[in-house]
C-alpha cells in the first residue's frame, strides 16, 4: 500500500499529507477491524467493542476531513492490493471532505447512541458485523476517484445498509416487505449509475476521475447528456427523490434506530455529492435543461414530501417523508447553482450551490437529532404510531426536549440552524430574480413558491409530530407507564441537538467551510461571495442576518416577558381540569389524533394527495335505525407506489408468467428452440 | 446607513417603536371593535377599554389544565417576546431602528411564526379536543398563509434588489411610480388576505365568536386565564398592529422618519398611527360587510392569495 503525495518539493506540507493519508487508510482499517470483531466477539462484548471502533474510526475520518477543508490540500491514497488490475484510489478534496465531515459526525453520534439501543436485530452476529462497514464505506465513498473505485463502494454501501434495513426481520414481517423495495430501488439505480459511468470512462479513454474531467469538455453532447440523465436516476433513488423515493417511507421506518438516522442523515447526501460531483466536478456543468430537470425534480421532491409527512401518522414515516422533502430543497439550490452557471452568473452559482451544501450540513443535523431521538421514543414505549403516542414530554423530559429541538430546527425557526439555511436558500435564488434570461425567470420564482410553501407545511408537520406525539395526554398504555432511556441515547441524541443551537447561533462555524467546499467544484476563481464578520450575507446583496444578534434580542425579550409575568403574580399557578363543553373527566379519547390533525390538509390537497376513506356501519338486526357497530379506516397511499410501482411490478410478474410457459420441462421443446436458435443465428449472420 | 444615525437616537427610536407597538396594538383591537359596534348601530365600549382588560386580567390568578406542562405556560411569553423583537427591529416609525441593517423581511416572517407555532403547541398541551381543534385549523392556514406572506414580500423585493425593509422604503421613497406597478398591487392584495388570514379577523375567523364549531384562534387560548390570557390578548394585538405597520411601510411610506431627530420622529409617530389607524377602521368596515367562509373555502382563499403573489413576482421579473 503507498500513500503518495502529489508533489514532494514542500517538505513540511508533504509530511503532513504523509500523516493525513496514513489516517485515512487507519479510518479504513480500523473500520474493517470493527466490523471483523463484530463478526466474531461473543455477544457480550460485541455491542461495546463494535461502537467504540467504530467511533476510532469516524473520529480519524472527521480529522482527516477537517484537516483537508482547512488547508485545502487534498489527501490521495492509491493501492493495488485491492481491486486487481485497476487499483483502489481515493482522492479527497474540500468537497468530497464536507461529506466525510457530516458521515462521521452523525456516525459517531449514532454509534454512542448504540450503546444504549436495545434493537434484537442490531446485536445480531450479522448485524454487527455490517454496521462499522456500512459506516466506513459512508466515509470512503466520497474520497473515491476512479469509476471502479467509486461503483465498488457504492455498492459496498447499498448492501451494507440493505442488511441493516433487514436487520428486524424475524420480529417484523413488513420488514422484509420495506427490504425488498429498498433493495429494487437502489440495485436499479446502481445499473444507472454503471452504464452511465461505464459509458463516460469508454468516450473519456481514462476511469480515473480527473482524467474524465479533464477529457468531458471535448465529449460528444449526446454522451455527456446520457450520462448525466442516467447520473441523475442512480443517485435520485440513492437520495430519495420523487419518483423514485418509494423505498424511503417504507425502508427508514423499518430500520433499527440508528441506522434510519445513518441512512436519512447521511446516506441521503450522498445522492447529492453525486450529481454534484458528476454534473459539476466530472462534467464541468451542462446546458440549461439539466438544471432546470434537476430543480424541478427537486421542486417535486420537495412538495410532495412535505405534503406526505404533512399527513402521515407514523412517526419514522414522517420523518422519511421530510428526508425527501429536504433533499429536494438541497437539489432545488443545486439546479439553481447550474441555471446560474450556465446562464452565465458564475458568482450567485457559487452562492446557490453554497446554500444547498449548508442545508446538507443542517439538515444532517437536525435530522440526525430527530431520527436518534425518535427512537428513543420507539424504544421507550414500542409504538411508532403517533395516533397512540401522547403526554410524553412530561414522561421522558430529556428525550422529548432533544426531539422538540430538533422539531423547531426543521421547521426553520430561528434562532435555530434551519431558519440560517433556508434563510440562505432563499437569499441565493431571489438575487438570481432580476434577469433577463427566460429559463430563470420562470424558474426562480417557482422554486421560491415552492420553498416557500414547504416552509409552511414543515411548519405544520412538526407542530404535530411535537404536539400530538409528545404533549397532551397519553392515549396508549405503553406509553402512559413509559420511562427515560438509558443516558448514552440522550448523549447521542443530545450532540445534534446542541448542535442544532450552535449552528443556528453562530453559522459562521461552518460556513466558510461549505464555501470553500462548493468553490472546488464551481467557480473556483472568484472571491468569496460570504460576508463575514457576526454577520451572515453574500456580497452584492443589502440585507443580511446576524443570528447571534437575533438569538440575543429573543432571550433578552423572554426574560423580560416572563419577568414582567412573574412581577404581576400574586397566587400560585393553580392547576385546573380542562374545560370539556361540561362534560367532566375528559379522557384520552377525546383529544384530536394526528389523522385528525393532518385532516383538514389531507382535504385541501385531495387531488394530489387521494386518501381513501372506508366507513363501515352495521345496524341492529330489529331496526335499521339502530347502530351496532361502525368502523371508520383511512389510509394514504404514495400516489407513485400506487399508480407507478405497483402497476409496473404486476406488467413485469405478468410477463414473467408469460415467459414461464415456455419452458414445460419438455425436452423436445427445447431441442426445437435450439433447432430455431440455430436456424435464426445462421440466417442472421448469412 | 447606520453610520449616519447617532446610537442614542437609534436606542430611543427602538424603545419607541416597543412602546408604541405595545400600547397601540390594544388600542387599534379597540378601535376597530368601536368601527364595528357604530357601523352595526351600537355604542360600543371605550377605544381604550383593551387596556382596561389587560390591566384586569393581570391581576387574576393564572390557571393551567392538569395534563399541561411546560410548554403552555411558556407559549405566551413566546408569542409576546417574538412580537417584541419584530417591534425593536422593524422599521415601523424611524427607517433606522436598533439592527435595521439586519431587518430582513424573511427574518420577521418567521419571528411571527415562533409564536404561531408556540401558542399551537400549548393548545394541543392543554389535551382537549378544543385545542387540537384550533391548532390543525390554525396550522392548515399558516402553512398556506405563511408562504404567500413570503413570496408577496419577494415580489417587493425583486425590484429594491434586497429584502432589508429600510433599503426597500428609501427605493421606494425615491421611485414612488413603483408603487403602482402591477406587481405592487398583486403583492398589496395578497398581504391583505394573510393579514386577514394570520390574525383571525372575518371572514377567515371570527375573534368574537365562541361557537364551538367556528372556533380558531380562539379554541387555541380558551384554556388561559390571568396573566396568561392577558399576555396572549397583547401578542395579538401587538401582532395586527405590527403586520399593518409592515403594510404601511411596504405599500403607503410616506412620513416615516427618514433622518434622525425629535421632529421628524413625532412626524413618523402621528403618520404610522395614523397610517396604521385608517387601515384597521377599513378593516373592520369590511369586516362588518362580510359573513365568516366556510372553514374548508378559508384554504381556497389563502391558496389565492398565494398565487397572486407568484404571479406578482413572476410580473416583477417581467417588468423588471
Amino acid at each position: 500500500m503507498s500513500a503518495r503525495p502529489r508533489n514532494d518539493h514542500h517538505c513540511a506540507a508533504g509530511s503532513r499529507r504523509h500523516v493525513t493519508s496514513l489516517l485515512l487508510i487507519a479510518t479504513a482499517l480500523v473500520g474493517l477491524a470493527a466490523s471483523a470483531v463484530g463478526a466474531l466477539v461473543t455477544q457480550r462484548l460485541r455491542i461495546q467493542l463494535v461502537s467504540v471502533l467504530t467511533i476510532a474510526a469516524c473520529s480519524g475520518g472527521l480529522a482527516v476531513a477537517i484537516e483537508v477543508l482547512r488547508s485545502g490540500r487534498s489527501v490521495v491514497v492509491h493501492t493495488h492490493l485491492l481491486l486487481p488490475l485497476v487499483g483502489f484510489s481515493l482522492d479527497l478534496d474540500r468537497f468530497g471532505a464536507l461529506f466525510v465531515a457530516v458521515s462521521a459526525g452523525v456516525a459517531i453520534c449514532a454509534m454512542v447512541f448504540r450503546l444504549g439501543y436495545h434493537g434484537h436485530g442490531l446485536s445480531s452476529r450479522t448485524a454487527s458485523c455490517v454496521l462499522p462497514l456500512f459506516v466506513t464505506t459512508l466515509l470512503l465513498v466520497p474520497a473515491a476517484s476512479s469509476v471502479t473505485t467509486f461503483l465498488f463502494l457504492w455498492e459496498l454501501m447499498a448492501i451494507a445498509s440493505l442488511l441493516l434495513v433487514l436487520a428486524d426481520h424475524r420480529h417484523r414481517s413488513e420488514v422484509a416487505v420495506a427490504a425488498v423495495w429498498y433493495a429494487v430501488m437502489t440495485q436499479a439505480g446502481a445499473a444507472a449509475l454503471l452504464v452511465g459511468l461505464v459509458l463516460l470512462s469508454t468516450h473519456a479513454g481514462s476511469q480515473s476521475f480527473s482524467a474524465i474531467a479533464d477529457h468531458s469538455a471535448h465529449l460528444p453532447a449526446w454522451v455527456r447528456s446520457t450520462v448525466f440523465v442516467l447520473a441523475v436516476i442512480g443517485f435520485g433513488s440513492k437520495a430519495g427523490m420523487v419518483p423514485l423515493h418509494v423505498w424511503l417511507p417504507r425502508a427508514h421506518p423499518e430500520a433499527p434506530g440508528p441506522v434510519s438516522a445513518l441512512m436519512s442523515a447521511a446516506m441521503v447526501n450522498l445522492g447529492v455529492y453525486g450529481i454534484v460531483r458528476l454534473g459539476d466536478g466530472l462534467l464541468g456543468g451542462g446546458p440549461t435543461w439539466w438544471w432546470l430537470m434537476v430543480m424541478a425534480l427537486g421542486a417535486l421532491s420537495a412538495l410532495y414530501g412535505s405534503l406526505h409527512s404533512a399527513t402521515s401518522t407514523d412517526l419514522k414515516r414522517l420523518l422519511a417523508y421530510s428526508t425527501t422533502d429536504n433533499v429536494g430543497l438541497m437539489l432545488l439550490g443545486v439546479g439553481a447553482s447550474g441555471l446560474f452557471a450556465s446562464t452565465g452568473h458564475p458568482a450567485l452559482a457559487l452562492a446557490a450551490l453554497a446554500a444547498a451544501l449548508l442545508h446538507m450540513v443542517f439538515h444532517a443535523v437536525f435530522k440526525g437529532s430527530l431520527f436518534l431521538s425518535a427512537g428513543s421514543l420507539q424504544q421507550a414505549t414500542g409504538i411508532r404510531d403517533l395516533d397512540r403516542l401522547g403526554g410524553l414530554l412530561g414522561r421522558m423530559p430529556v428525550t422529548g426536549t432533544l426531539f422538540m429541538v430538533g422539531a423547531l430546527t426543521i421547521a426553520a425557526l430561528p434562532p435555530l440552524c434551519g431558519f440560517v439555511s433556508e434563510w440562505l436558500l432563499l437569499q441565493a435564488m431571489l438575487h438570481g430574480l432580476p434577469s433577463l434570461d427566460p429559463s430563470l425567470a420562470i424558474a426562480l420564482p417557482l422554486g421560491v413558491g415552492v420553498l416557500a410553501l414547504t416552509g409552511g407545511l414543515t411548519a405544520l408537520t412538526f407542530v404535530k409530530a411535537v404536539g400530538i406525539g409528545l404533549l397532551g395526554r397519553a392515549r396508549s398504555e405503553p406509553v402512559a407507564l413509559a420511562g427515560e432511556v438509558p443516558r448514552s441515547m440522550w448523549i447521542g441524541a443530545g450532540i445534534p441537538a446542541a448542535l442544532c443551537l450552535v449552528f443556528g447561533v453562530a453559522p459562521l462555524l461552518v460556513i466558510p467551510a461549505v464555501v470553500e467546499a462548493a468553490r472546488t467544484v464551481t467557480a473556483s476563481r472568484l472571491p468569496n461571495p460570504f460576508v463575514g464578520g457576526w454577520q451572515v450575507g453574500l456580497s452584492g446583496i443589502h440585507g443580511v442576518l446576524a443570528p447571534g444578534l437575533l438569538a440575543a434580542a429573543l432571550t433578552v425579550a423572554v426574560t423580560l416577558v416572563a419577568g414582567i409575568r412573574r412581577a404581576l403574580q400574586r397566587s400560585a399557578l393553580r392547576s385546573t381540569e380542562a374545560w370539556g363543553c361540561g362534560r367532566e373527566l375528559q379522557t384520552a379519547r377525546m383529544e384530536y389524533t394526528a389523522t385528525s390533525f393532518g385532516e383538514p390538509l389531507s382535504r385541501v390537497f385531495e387531488d394530489v394527495l387521494s386518501p381513501s376513506h372506508d366507513l363501515d356501519i352495521s345496524h341492529v338486526a330489529e331496526s335499521r335505525y339502530y347502530v351496532e357497530a361502525a368502523t371508520f379506516h383511512t389510509s394514504l397511499e404514495d400516489a407513485f407506489e400506487r399508480h407507478g410501482f405497483r402497476p409496473a411490478a404486476a406488467a413485469l410478474a405478468w410477463w414473467g408468467g408469460l415467459a414461464r410457459r415456455v419452458p414445460n420441462g419438455s425436452v423436445h421443446r427445447y431441442l426445437a428452440f435450439g433447432l430455431i436458435a440455430l436456424v435464426v443465428v445462421l440466417v442472421v449472420l448469412g | 446607513m447606520t453610520a449616519q444615525w447617532p446610537a442614542v437616537s437609534v436606542v430611543a427610536i427602538s424603545l419607541l417603536q416597543v412602546m408604541t407597538v405595545a400600547l397601540g396594538g390594544p388600542l387599534l383591537v379597540g378601535l376597530m371593535r368601536k368601527v364595528r359596534c357604530r357601523l352595526e348601530g351600537r355604542v360600543g365600549p371605550p377605544i381604550h377599554q383593551p387596556l382596561l382588560d389587560l390591566r384586569k386580567l393581570a391581576r387574576r390568578e393564572r390557571t393551567r389544565p392538569d395534563q399541561a406542562g411546560w410548554v403552555f405556560s411558556a407559549a405566551p411569553v413566546v408569542l409576546v417576546a417574538t412580537t417584541l423583537v419584530v417591534a425593536v427591529t422593524a422599521p415601523l416609525l424611524a427607517t433606522d431602528p436598533a439592527f435595521a441593517n439586519s431587518t430582513d423581511l424573511f427574518a420577521v416572517v418567521y419571528l411571527l411564526l415562533v409564536g404561531s407555532v408556540a401558542i399551537a403547541l400549548a393548545a394541543l398541551d392543554t389535551g382537549t379536543s378544543f385545542g387540537g381543534m384550533g391548532a390543525s385549523r390554525a396550522m392548515t392556514i399558516g402553512a398556506l398563509s405563511e408562504p404567500a406572506l413570503l413570496v408577496a414580500l419577494l415580489a417587493l423585493s425583486v425590484p429594491a434588489h434586497s429584502s432589508n425593509v429600510p433599503i426597500i422604503i428609501a427605493r421606494s421613497l425615491a421611485h414612488p411610480a413603483w408603487l403602482a406597478t402591477p406587481q405592487r398591487l398583486l403583492a398589496l392584495v395578497a398581504f391583505l388576505i394573510v393579514i386577514v388570514a394570520e390574525s383571525g379577523r372575518l371572514p377567515v375567523d371570527n375573534p368574537s365568536t365562541h361557537l364551538e364549531l367556528t372556533m380558531i384562534h380562539e379554541a387555541m387560548v380558551l384554556e388561559y386565564a390571568g396573566a396568561d390570557l392577558a399576555l396572549v390578548k397583547l401578542g395579538e394585538g401587538m401582532r395586527l398592529a405590527v403586520l399593518l405597520g409592515l403594510f404601511a411601510d411596504l405599500f403607503i411610506p410616506w412620513g416615516i422618519a427618514t433622518a434622525p431627530g425629535a421632529g421628524h420622529l413625532a412626524l413618523g409617530l402621528v403618520a404610522t398611527g395614523a397610517k396604521v389607524a385608517v387601515l384597521g377602521a377599513a378593516l373592520a368596515a369590511f369586516e362588518v360587510s362580510v359573513a365568516k367562509l366556510r372553514l374548508f373555502r378559508v384554504p381556497e382563499l389563502v391558496a389565492g392569495a398565494f398565487v397572486l403573489a407568484v404571479l406578482a413576482v413572476i410580473s416583477a421579473l417581467v417588468v423588471a
